[in-house]
C-alpha cells in the first residue's frame, strides 16, 4: 500500500476526505490512499512511482499525459484519481512486454519520430489507442487522431511515418 | 494546476445522485465528462464543495432514435460516441458535422454530450447545435423529471436554468417533419482553440423545400445566441441564392460578437454570414428523396 | 579488414539515437521525476497585475496551513541580499518583489510545503495591498517624455530606455541612398513570442548542511554558467556547487537564463535543509520565462534599377520587458542582429538599436535564435521582398544578382562578420525546381479560377552559429569556448564528456559519432555524458546552435590527441618508429605492410598493460575548443500557400527546404531538427504570438491562447541537402539546430504577402491569423503590430 502523504511527517488534517483507491495499472492491481482532489497524472507518477507519463500544461490541451483508461486514450490530468478506482489503466510503462518493444516503440526509435522525449509517452498511447481501432490508417487519419497530442521538437511528420512503420508490422505479424 | 479540496461521492443511482445534489444546497457540481469542470477546478475558477460523479450510474450511455424519429441522447454519452455513430451521420448530419470539431479526439473519448450542454459555454458547440435543431432537456430532480426547451435553458455564461438539485439526464432532438439536412462550422486557429465563430444549421425538407431550419451561433457573444428567427427565410422555400443570402445576413445580424485578438466584431459577423452560406449552399446541392 | 564508417556509426551515419532507448520505454529522468528523501515542494505566488507598488504582504495565514514549511518573501530574501540577481547582461532582476512589481506574473512569495497542492492552497491565502500604477506595454509608451519609470530601483536609470547600439558606416551608407535610383522603405513588427518547450523549468535544490555541498538538479542549457553564477550569488564555494541537468523536455533557449524559482529554492532548501523541488506550471512558465523577439524594424534599401542592393538601413527598437535579462554575448546588446545580409554582397550597411524597458516578461534572446539571428534574417528577407517589389523585379532574381558569389568566400560582410563558405545559387535552384516556380503562373492562374489566391515565397539566410571565437564573445566575461574529455578503457570502450547540454538534440547519439569518425571506435562502444558540473569539462552550454561547431570541434580535437598517443602505443607494438606508422580507420599499420598493423583497441589494452618506457599509463585528454570564427550554415526555404479569400485562412500547398549546413554527422537528426525548427516557424507565422492589453495583462499566458499547432494544422516539409563543408572546422560541419526556424517564418510570410500583391497589400505582420489576411485583402492596406486586444487599444 502506499501513500501521497508517505514520505511526509504531518498527518493529514481531520477534516481532509482520504479515501482507498486500488487501480489495475498494466495489469497489475496498485493501491493507494488519495485525496478526492489529486488528480490521476499525480497518482500514477507519485503514488505508484510511474513517472513515463508527463504533465505539460495547465489546460487541458497538450495531451504529455495521456494514459488508456479501459481502453479509450484520456488526459490524465483531467482525471480524478478517485474515478480511476476499480478501472484498468495502460501507461507507457506497460507498452512493451518482458522481451519484446511494442511496435509502437520501435517505430518511433526507427522513425526518428521523438527528441526530447517528453510528449513521446502521450502520443504514442494515444496512437496505441488509434491502432486497436483501425490498424491501417492513412496519414490523415493517424494526424486527425494524433491532434490532441503537442510536439514541439519534431514537427510531427516523422511521428506519422513511426506510426505507419508500426501498423504495417502490427499487421504483419497479425498473418 | 492543483484544484482547492473537496469531498467526492459516486452514486449507483440517478435518485442517489439527486440527494445529494439536493443535500449539497448548491455547493455540489456534478462530474460527467469532467473535460470542462476539471479544468475550471484546477484554474480554481470553480471550488464546489463536493464532486457528485455520475459516471458509475449505469444506463446512461445511449443513442438511441425512437420510432417517432426523435434523438434521444444519453447523459453519459461520450462525444466520440456520436462522431463515430453512422445512425447519425446519415440522420442528423448538424451533429455529424460538429462532432468532430468539439475540442480534440483525447477530450472527445471522455467528455460528454449532454454536459457540455449543461456547461453552456459561449464558445461550446452542443449548446448552439442544440438549439438549432430545437431540442430539449429532460431533467430529473427531487419532485421528478420535467423538460427544459433549449431556448429557456442557456440563461447566459456558463448559467443555466436548472435547479441546484436537478440533473440533466437526457437530450432529446425532435423528429424532423422531412428529412434532416444541414452542417457545422467552426472556425478554429487549430484543433482545440476556442471558436473565433461557429455557427449551427439545421434543415428540415422535404424534397427541394424547406419545412423548417434552425440557427444558433457560438463564439460571437456573451452566451450561446438563439438565430431560429432567420429561418422565416427559408420556411416554404427552396433554397436559393436568394434565400440562401437573405437567411444568411438575418443569421449575422443576430450575432453580438466582441473585438478581440482573434478579429474585429465585423471580421466575425461575416464568418457567420460567410458559413451560413457555405452550409446552406451545400445542402441545395442535394437532391432530397 | 577496412571497417564501415556507417556500419559502425560514424560520420554520415543516420544512427538510431541512444537517448530513445528510455524515453521510448517512459524512462527519461526529467526533474520532475527526481524524488529525493525528504523533500518538500514550492509553489511561487505571482504577481496579478503588471505594474504596482506592493504596500503590505501578509503571509500569515499561509504559515497556518498544515503542512507548510515556509513562507518566502522578498522582504526575507532582501535581508539575505537576494532579493535582487545579477542577469547575463550586466542588469540585475527582482528574485522576490520587494518595492514594486513590475510585470504580470512576477515572482511575489514563495510557499514550500509537503506537497504542492498544500503550497497552493498556502499561496491562495496569501494577501497582497497592491497599488497599481500606469502599465508601459510598448516601447513607444516607455519612451514617451511622462512615462512611469519602470526600472525607478537602478540608481542612474533616467527613463525607461535600456540603450542605445550602433554598427555600421553610417556616413558612407547615407551618400548610397544619396545616389539610390530606389530606395525602398519598410516597416515590421516581428511579435513576442515564447519557446514553450513542453517541459517547464523546474529544480530540486538539495544543501547539505554536514558536506556544505549544494547539489542542484535543474532543467538548464548551460549547467556550468549556472554554477558560476550560483557561486556568486549565494556566495559558496564553487567546488561545493554542483548542477546537475537530468534530461531536458525541450530548451529552445527557454532553459538557458538563471530563474528566480532555481534562486528560491536553493535558498529554501539552505534553511529548511531539506531537498526543495521547485518545478513551474506551464503558465508559470509562459508569462515569466525567457520569451522571444518582440522587435520593431524601420528597415530601408537603397537600390539601383538594375537590382543591385547599395545600401541598407535598419532602425530597431526592442521590448526587453522589466529586466534587461537577454542571454548574449556580452558586447552586442541586440544579439547579432547585424548579421543580417550576410548572404547579400553590400558595400554598406548601418543600424540603430534602442531598447526599452517595459511592464512585460523580461528576455528577449531565447527561442531557437541564434541571439536575435532569427530577427536579422526575418527583416531581412522581408526588406529583399519588398525591394524587389518595388523594383517590379521578380524576386528570385534579385536576390539571385545580389549573392555573394561562391568564389567570392571568405567574405566580409557590411557589418563587419566574415562569413566562411556557401553555394547560395546552388541551393536557390534546387528550391526553385522543387517548387515549380517555372510553372507557377499558370498554377495561380487556374487556383484564380477557382476563386482562391496563391502564393509562393522564398526566404533564404546564412546565419553566425558556433558562438564564438575568444576575442568577440564573452557572456558575463566567460569566454565562450566549449569541450571535451575522452577516456579509452583497457577493452577499447570509450568514455565521452562534453561540456554541451543536450536537449533533445540527440548528442549521446551523434558525439559518439565523431569519436567514431576520428578512431574508428564502434559509435556504440562510446558512452556519452553532458550535464554534471562536476565530471564534465568547463562548457558554455547549448543554444544558438554552437554545440556543433564548438564541442562538436572539441570531441574531434581531443580524439586527435588521444589518436596521437596510440600512434605512439602502435609504434612500440609494432617495433617500428612512430614515421613508419600509418593510419586507417580503426587501426595503425606499418607503412609498405597494410597486414602488419594493430587495432585502435590494441593500443588501448597497451596503454594499461604494454607501455613503452617513459610513456605515462592509460589513453586518455581533455581539449577546450576556441572556435577561429563562428561558421555559416545557408538555407533556402520556399512556401507555396493558397489564401480563402472569403475567410483569410491560408493553408500551405507545399513547402520546400534546402539546407546547407556543412558536413552532416548524422542526416538522420539533422533533418528532425530542420522539420522541428520548420515548425516552429509555420507556428509564429500563422498563430503562436503573446501580447498584452493595456491594463499589462498577457494574452498568451496558456495553451488555450499562446497556440501551438498540432499534426493536423502542421504542414508536411520536402527536405534537400547540399554540403559545402565548414573550412575551418575540424569535420567541417556548420551545426543547423535554429536554422529553420531563423530562415522559415519569412518564406511563409513572403507567399502570403505574395499572394496578395495584386490587392495591394506589402506587409501583415506576424502572425498572419485569418482575420488579419481577411483584413488585409478587403481593405488593400498593411496591418502592422499585435493583434487588438479589447476595443480601445
Amino acid at each position: 500500500m502506499s501513500s501521497l502523504y508517505e514520505e511526509i511527517n504531518i498527518a493529514p488534517a481531520s477534516d481532509v476526505p482520504v479515501r482507498q483507491v486500488t487501480v489495475f495499472v498494466n495489469g497489475e492491481a496498485r493501491t493507494a490512499n488519495v485525496e478526492p482532489r489529486l488528480l490521476l497524472a499525480h497518482l500514477l507518477r507519485q503514488a505508484f512511482k510511474l513517472t513515463g507519463t508527463h504533465t505539460g500544461c495547465d489546460t487541458t490541451n497538450c495531451g504529455a499525459c495521456t494514459v488508456l483508461f479501459d481502453g479509450r486514450p484520456i488526459k490524465s490530468c483531467t482525471m480524478l484519481a478517485v474515478q480511476a478506482d476499480g478501472h484498468k489503466v495502460e501507461t507507457v510503462e506497460g507498452l512493451a512486454s518482458a522481451s519484446e518493444l511494442h511496435p509502437l516503440q520501435e517505430g518511433f526509435k526507427q522513425e526518428h519520430a521523438l527528441q526530447c522525449g517528453f510528449c513521446t509517452p502521450g502520443m504514442m498511447m494515444a496512437a496505441k489507442a488509434l491502432l486497436e481501432e483501425n490498424l491501417n490508417p492513412t496519414e490523415d487519419e493517424i494526424r486527425w487522431a494524433l491532434s490532441g497530442n503537442l510536439c514541439r521538437c519534431t514537427g510531427y511528420q516523422n511521428i506519422v511515418k513511426a506510426v505507419l512503420w508500426a501498423a504495417e508490422k502490427m499487421r504483419a505479424e497479425l498473418n | 494546476m492543483y484544484p482547492s479540496r473537496f469531498k467526492y461521492e459516486s452514486p449507483k443511482t440517478i435518485a442517489e445522485a439527486i440527494k445529494l445534489l439536493d443535500a449539497g444546497k448548491g455547493e455540489a457540481k456534478i462530474l460527467a465528462g469532467g473535460q470542462s469542470l476539471v479544468p475550471m477546478l484546477k484554474l480554481r475558477f470553480a471550488f464546489p464543495d463536493q464532486l457528485v460523479d455520475i459516471n458509475n450510474i449505469p444506463g446512461l450511455d445511449y443513442i438511441r432514435f425512437d420510432a417517432d424519429g426523435s434523438l434521444h441522447i444519453g447523459a453519459l454519452v461520450r462525444h466520440e460516441h456520436l462522431e463515430k455513430s453512422l445512425e447519425i451521420s446519415k440522420r442528423q448530419p448538424t451533429i455529424a458535422a460538429a462532432a468532430p470539431l468539439v475540442a480534440d479526439p483525447i477530450v472527445r473519448a471522455r467528455g460528454t454530450f449532454v454536459g457540455s450542454v449543461c456547461h453552456a459555454d459561449p464558445q461550446g458547440d452542443w449548446a448552439a447545435t442544440m438549439i438549432a435543431l430545437h431540442g430539449y432537456l429532460v431533467v430529473q430532480g427531487p419532485k421528478g423529471k420535467r423538460n427544459i426547451e433549449m431556448k429557456d435553458f442557456v440563461l447566459g455564461p456558463y448559467a443555466n436554468s436548472l435547479n441546484y438539485n436537478e440533473i440533466a439526464i437526457e437530450a432529446v432532438i425532435p423528429a424532423p417533419k422531412g428529412v434532416a439536412r444541414g452542417g457545422y462550422l467552426k472556425l478554429e486557429r487549430r484543433v482545440g482553440d476556442f471558436a473565433t465563430a461557429s455557427v449551427a444549421v439545421s434543415l428540415d425538407m422535404s424534397g427541394d423545400t424547406v419545412l423548417g431550419a434552425g440557427f444558433a451561433l457560438a463564439g460571437v457573444g456573451g452566451k450561446t445566441i438563439d438565430a431560429n428567427d432567420a429561418a422565416s427565410a427559408l420556411i416554404g422555400q427552396k433554397l436559393t441564392d436568394a434565400t440562401i443570402a437573405k437567411a444568411a445576413a438575418l443569421v449575422a445580424a443576430k450575432a453580438e460578437p466582441r473585438t478581440d485578438h482573434r478579429g474585429s466584431a465585423e471580421y466575425k459577423r461575416h464568418i457567420i454570414e460567410t458559413f451560413v452560406k457555405r452550409i446552406l449552399l451545400a445542402n441545395s446541392a442535394q437532391k432530397v428523396a | 579488414m577496412r571497417l564501415d564508417e556507417i556500419k559502425i556509426g560514424g560520420m554520415g551515419a543516420s544512427r538510431r539515437r541512444v537517448e530513445d532507448n528510455r524515453f521510448i520505454r517512459g524512462k527519461g529522468n526529467y526533474v520532475d521525476d527526481i524524488v529525493l528523501p525528504g523533500m518538500l515542494h514550492m509553489e511561487i505566488l505571482r504577481s496579478p497585475v503588471a505594474h504596482a507598488r506592493i504596500k503590505s504582504i501578509d503571509v500569515s495565514a499561509a504559515w497556518d496551513v498544515p503542512g507548510v514549511r515556509m513562507v518566502l518573501t522578498g522582504e526575507m530574501m532582501a535581508a539575505r541580499n537576494l532579493a535582487w540577481m545579477p542577469t547575463l547582461s550586466y542588469d540585475t532582476a527582482a528574485v522576490l518583489a520587494t518595492d514594486k512589481v513590475r510585470f504580470q506574473g512576477q515572482e511575489v512569495c514563495a510557499v514550500i510545503a509537503d506537497d504542492p497542492y498544500i503550497a497552493k492552497d498556502a499561496c491562495g491565502k496569501i494577501v497582497v495591498d497592491y497599488e497599481i500604477l500606469p502599465a508601459i506595454v510598448n516601447p513607444v509608451q516607455a519612451a514617451a517624455a511622462d512615462a512611469v519609470q519602470i526600472r525607478d530601483d537602478k540608481a542612474g536609470q533616467v527613463g525607461n530606455k535600456v540603450f542605445d547600439w550602433e554598427i555600421g558606416d553610417k556616413s558612407r551608407t547615407d551618400k548610397a541612398f544619396a545616389d539610390a535610383d530606389v530606395v525602398s522603405k519598410i516597416e515590421l513588427h516581428y511579435p513576442r513570442t515564447h519557446p514553450s518547450p513542453m517541459e517547464t523549468c523546474g529544480s530540486i535544490a538539495d544543501y547539505d548542511r554536514a558536506t556544505g555541498k549544494l547539489t542542484v538538479y535543474m532543467t538548464s542549457q548551460a549547467p556550468h554558467i549556472v554554477r558560476a553564477a550560483v557561486a556568486m550569488v549565494a556566495e559558496l564555494p564553487e567546488q561545493n556547487i554542483r548542477i546537475v541537468t537530468p534530461d531536458i523536455g525541450g530548451g529552445f533557449g527557454n532553459k538557458v537564463p538563471i530563474y528566480p524559482g532555481y534562486v528560491i529554492a536553493i535558498l529554501a532548501s539552505i534553511l529548511t535543509e531539506k531537498p526543495v523541488k521547485w518545478i513551474e506550471d506551464k503558465t508559470g512558465n509562459l508569462v515569466s520565462t525567457g520569451f522571444g523577439r518582440d522587435v520593431y524594424l524601420k528597415g530601408e534599401m537603397a537600390l539601383r534599377k538594375d537590382g543591385k542592393i547599395l545600401g541598407v538601413r535598419m532602425n530597431t527598437i526592442s521590448d526587453h520587458g522589466a529586466f534587461f535579462a537577454d542571454a548574449q554575448p556580452s558586447k552586442f546588446k541586440i544579439g547579432l542582429m547585424h548579421s543580417a545580409f550576410a548572404c547579400y554582397d553590400i558595400p554598406t550597411a548601418h543600424m540603430f538599436a534602442t531598447g526599452y524597458y517595459t511592464n512585460k516578461a523580461p528576455g528577449g534572446v531565447a527561442y531557437r535564435c541564434s541571439f536575435r539571428v532569427t530577427e536579422a534574417m526575418f527583416f531581412q528577407e522581408r526588406m529583399v521582398q519588398a525591394a524587389a517589389d518595388d523594383l517590379g523585379m521578380d524576386q528570385a532574381e534579385f536576390r539571385r544578382v545580389n549573392f555573394v558569389k561562391d568564389e567570392q568566400h571568405p567574405h566580409r560582410t557590411a557589418f563587419g562578420f566574415l562569413t566562411d563558405s556557401g553555394q547560395y545559387e546552388k541551393c536557390l535552384d534546387i528550391g526553385l525546381e522543387a517548387i515549380g516556380y517555372k510553372n507557377f503562373a499558370a498554377e495561380k492562374a487556374e487556383a484564380a479560377k477557382r476563386g482562391r489566391l496563391l502564393g509562393i515565397g522564398i526566404s533564404v539566410m546564412t546565419e553566425p552559429l558556433g558562438a564564438g571565437n575568444s576575442r568577440e564573445y564573452d557572456i558575463l566575461g566567460i569566454k565562450m569556448f566549449d569541450s571535451a574529455e575522452l577516456r579509452i578503457h583497457m577493452s577499447g570502450k570509450a568514455l565521452l564528456r562534453t561540456g554541451s547540454r543536450g536537449q533533445g538534440t540527440g548528442h549521446e547519439t551523434t558525439w559518439a559519432q565523431i569519436v567514431a569518425h576520428e578512431l574508428g571506435i564502434p559509435a556504440d562502444d562510446i558512452l556519452v555524458e553532458e550535464g554534471d558540473t562536476d565530471t564534465a569539462p568547463f562548457g558554455m552550454g547549448t543554444y544558438a546552435s554552437r554545440s556543433t561547431p564548438v564541442a562538436g570541434a572539441a570531441i574531434a580535437m581531443v580524439a586527435r590527441k588521444v589518436r596521437a598517443k596510440a600512434r605512439k602505443l602502435a609504434a612500440h607494438l609494432l617495433e617500428v618508429s612512430e614515421e613508419d606508422i600509418e593510419w586507417e580507420l580503426g587501426r595503425f599499420y606499418v607503412r609498405g605492410n597494410q597486414e602488419r598493423g594493430v587495432t585502435i583497441q590494441d593500443c588501448a589494452m597497451a596503454a594499461y598493460s604494454n607501455m613503452p618506457d617513459g610513456m605515462e599509463p592509460g589513453l586518455e585528454n581533455v581539449a577546450y575548443y576556441d572556435p577561429p570564427n563562428l561558421t555559416w550554415p545557408f538555407a533556402c526555404y520556399i512556401a507555396k500557400i493558397e489564401i480563402d479569400p472569403e475567410t483569410g485562412v491560408w493553408d500551405v500547398l507545399q513547402f520546400v527546404a534546402v539546407d546547407d549546413c556543412g558536413v552532416r554527422i548524422n542526416p538522420m537528426i539533422v533533418e528532425g531538427q530542420i522539420m522541428g525548427g520548420l515548425t516552429e516557424a509555420y507556428a509564429m507565422a500563422n498563430m503562436q504570438y503573446q501580447t498584452y492589453d493595456e491594463e499589462g495583462n498577457i494574452i498568451g499566458g496558456n495553451y488555450m491562447d499562446f497556440l501551438l499547432p498540432t499534426a493536423w494544422e502542421t504542414p508536411g516539409f520536402e527536405l534537400y541537402e547540399v554540403v559545402t563543408p565548414c573550412p575551418h572546422h575540424p569535420i567541417g560541419a556548420k551545426g543547423v539546430g535554429e536554422c529553420a526556424t531563423v530562415g522559415g517564418p519569412a518564406a511563409f510570410v513572403n507567399a502570403v504577402m505574395n499572394a496578395l500583391k495584386e490587392k495591394g497589400v506589402r506587409n501583415i505582420d506576424m502572425p498572419m491569423m485569418p482575420n488579419r489576411v481577411y483584413e488585409a485583402l478587403t481593405t488593400g492596406k498593411d496591418v502592422y503590430g499585435m493583434p487588438p486586444v479589447r476595443s480601445g487599444n
